[in-house]
């Protein structure tokens, strides 16, 4: 499958994987490998983006992709304002549209939107001239996410073409896995989803993955492993019986990472629980590219910025 | 794209012989003005062959080893971004200095000074990378219609062209042969 790099993104949303095309996305993770550079000048800085004014509004806590937008967003001179659910009208009843309206009466170029609600970005995408990027909604995608992830095995392995890649955890509640399959399958990567019956969504089959119950089967020859967490914040009761059971069975330990090939990475979107679904061991381990996935987050987010800030081919063709 | 099968619309400037000689020219010119002890930075695209080039004469001719880096400035251009009617933002070069330029003294290594507006973003770049003794800006050709008040310190050749007109330099490494001509289309950004 040789996938030719797109020259443009075009919408002026990045709402998700989804609605990419292959090209697109060779296009964001290849212009990312330039921006890592600047992380190591001793001025961290470039003018690309001075005078635009980006939205930060996380209805959502966060803290690492938040502070990787905003360390994105600073590095291209952009001017930040943050918005958090705690500090915001939000809180006190307003309605996103009429966050976002009031929002637009300071004419942010970009809004950076994480919400609890699958599909709040693709909403506001419609309503205001800024350009939309998402940064987590509900359980539906967190492209910036996958792309980073991807940038990740890009990087250590060259390519994502014929890698097999398994997710594991709380599949039914992760957009990280969503975006993830999305991404991996348009680039010619093998997916292998792994969770507890009772962690995995309606309807996964259709995801385009392999699908497994238990992790050993799932791990068996595997060039990735991507460890996820239980999201306690979005489940009445608990899906499984203790977190002690659940380390027993679906935890990434040292003997079961054995499965995967030898050159396996480890990877995790963060935050981990340790001692739940992943063993500290492994999580500190010579496999393990955890932080790396922070600093390559960075660069994905700068290469999203910079590419949606050049236009979009539908407003330069009306 | 080379201009091969078209008879009008285009004279070569720099044959592969002179492109050769200018290049050895400019070389000699800089080792008679800074001796061996310099850094060569060339711009992305054209100009980071130039200065791998430029250096590799300057050491045949002092003995020093020269280091070279490649710069690309679009982070820093005044026509990138929102505002720019193009709706495609440009494809970013790697950008690479081999060792630290304070104290150095720089020559920015590009094919082609037009309207010096490339040359402001590269000063820009290199700013951020340090502060180098002096930065000097050695161009293959001076093509004139300058925007900006900068001017080239080692030039390989100077020649007349209308402001529509133009100026291709093909570099063996990129182009597959080493000529520079002049034609009427604009098919990429001097």
């Amino acid at each position: 499958m040789a996938v030719e790099t797109a020259k443009a993104l075009s919408g002026k949303d990045l709402v998700g994987i989804a609605p990419l095309e292959p090209g697109e996305i060779r296009l964001i993770l290849e212009t990312a490998e330039q921006f890592l550079e600047i992380a190591r000048r001793p001025i961290k800085k470039v003018p690309t983006l001075r005078g635009l004014t980006v939205v930060n509004l996380f209805m959502e806590p966060s803290t690492r992709t938040r502070f990787s937008f905003e360390v994105a967003e600073k590095r291209l001179s952009a001017d930040t304002l943050n918005f958090s659910a705690s500090t915001s009208s939000v809180t006190k009843g307003e309605t996103l549209v009429d966050t976002a309206r009031n929002l637009m009466a300071m004419a942010p170029d970009f809004i950076v939107i994480r919400h609890s609600r699958s599909g709040a970005p693709h909403r506001l995408a419609k309503l205001v001239p800024a350009s939309i990027v998402n940064a987590g909604d509900g359980i539906n995608e967190h492209p910036t996410q996958a792309l980073l992830d991807a940038f990740t095995m890009m990087r250590r392995f060259g390519g994502l073409e014929g890698l097999t890649v398994t997710i594991a955890g709380d599949i039914r509640h992760s957009r990280v896995a969503r975006s993830n399959t999305f991404l991996l399958t348009k680039l010619g990567a093998k997916v292998r989803l792994a969770a507890p019956a009772s962690l995995l969504p309606l309807g996964v089959e259709a995801l385009g993955a392999e699908v497994h119950t238990r992790l050993e089967p799932a791990i068996e020859g595997a060039d990735v492993v991507m460890m996820l967490r239980i999201q306690q914040e979005r489940q009445d009761r608990l899906n499984f019986p203790t977190q002690r059971e659940y380390y027993d069975f679906f935890a990434l330990t040292p003997e079961r990472l054995e499965l995967a090939a030898p050159h396996a990475l480890v990877m995790h979107p963060g935050p981990m629980n340790r001692g739940v679904e992943i063993d500290s061991s492994v999580a500190d381990g010579p496999r393990s590219v955890i932080l790396e996935q922070v600093t390559n987050g960075v660069a994905i987010r700068m290469a999203i910025l910079y590419l949606l800030a050049g236009g979009h081919r539908e407003a330069a063709d009306s | 794209m080379t201009a091969d099968g078209r008879t009008g619309g285009h004279r070569v400037v720099l044959d592969e012989a002179a492109f050769g000689r200018t290049l050895a020219r400019m070389a000699a010119e800089i080792v008679e003005r800074d001796g061996g002890d310099v850094m060569l930075v060339g711009i992305q695209t054209r100009g980071a062959p130039l200065a791998r080039r430029l250096a590799r004469l300057i050491a045949e001719a002092t003995g020093a080893s020269v280091p070279v880096g490649t710069l690309d400035i679009t982070l820093y251009r005044d026509d990138v971004g929102p505002w720019r009617p193009a709706h495609q933002q440009p494809v970013l070069k790697r950008t690479s200095l081999p060792e630290p330029i304070d104290g150095r003294v720089i020559y920015l290594v590009d094919d082609v000074l037009f309207t010096g507006r490339t040359v402001r973003a590269a000063l820009d770049t290199l700013v951020d990378y340090g502060r180098p003794r002096a930065v000097r800006l050695a161009v293959l050709i001076d093509r004139g219609h300058r925007e900006l008040p900068i001017a080239a310190d080692v030039v390989g050749r100077t020649i007349e062209t209308s402001r529509d007109e133009d100026v291709r330099v093909e570099v063996a490494e990129v182009d597959g042969r080493d000529r520079v001509w002049i034609g009427k289309e604009v098919e990429h950004g001097g």
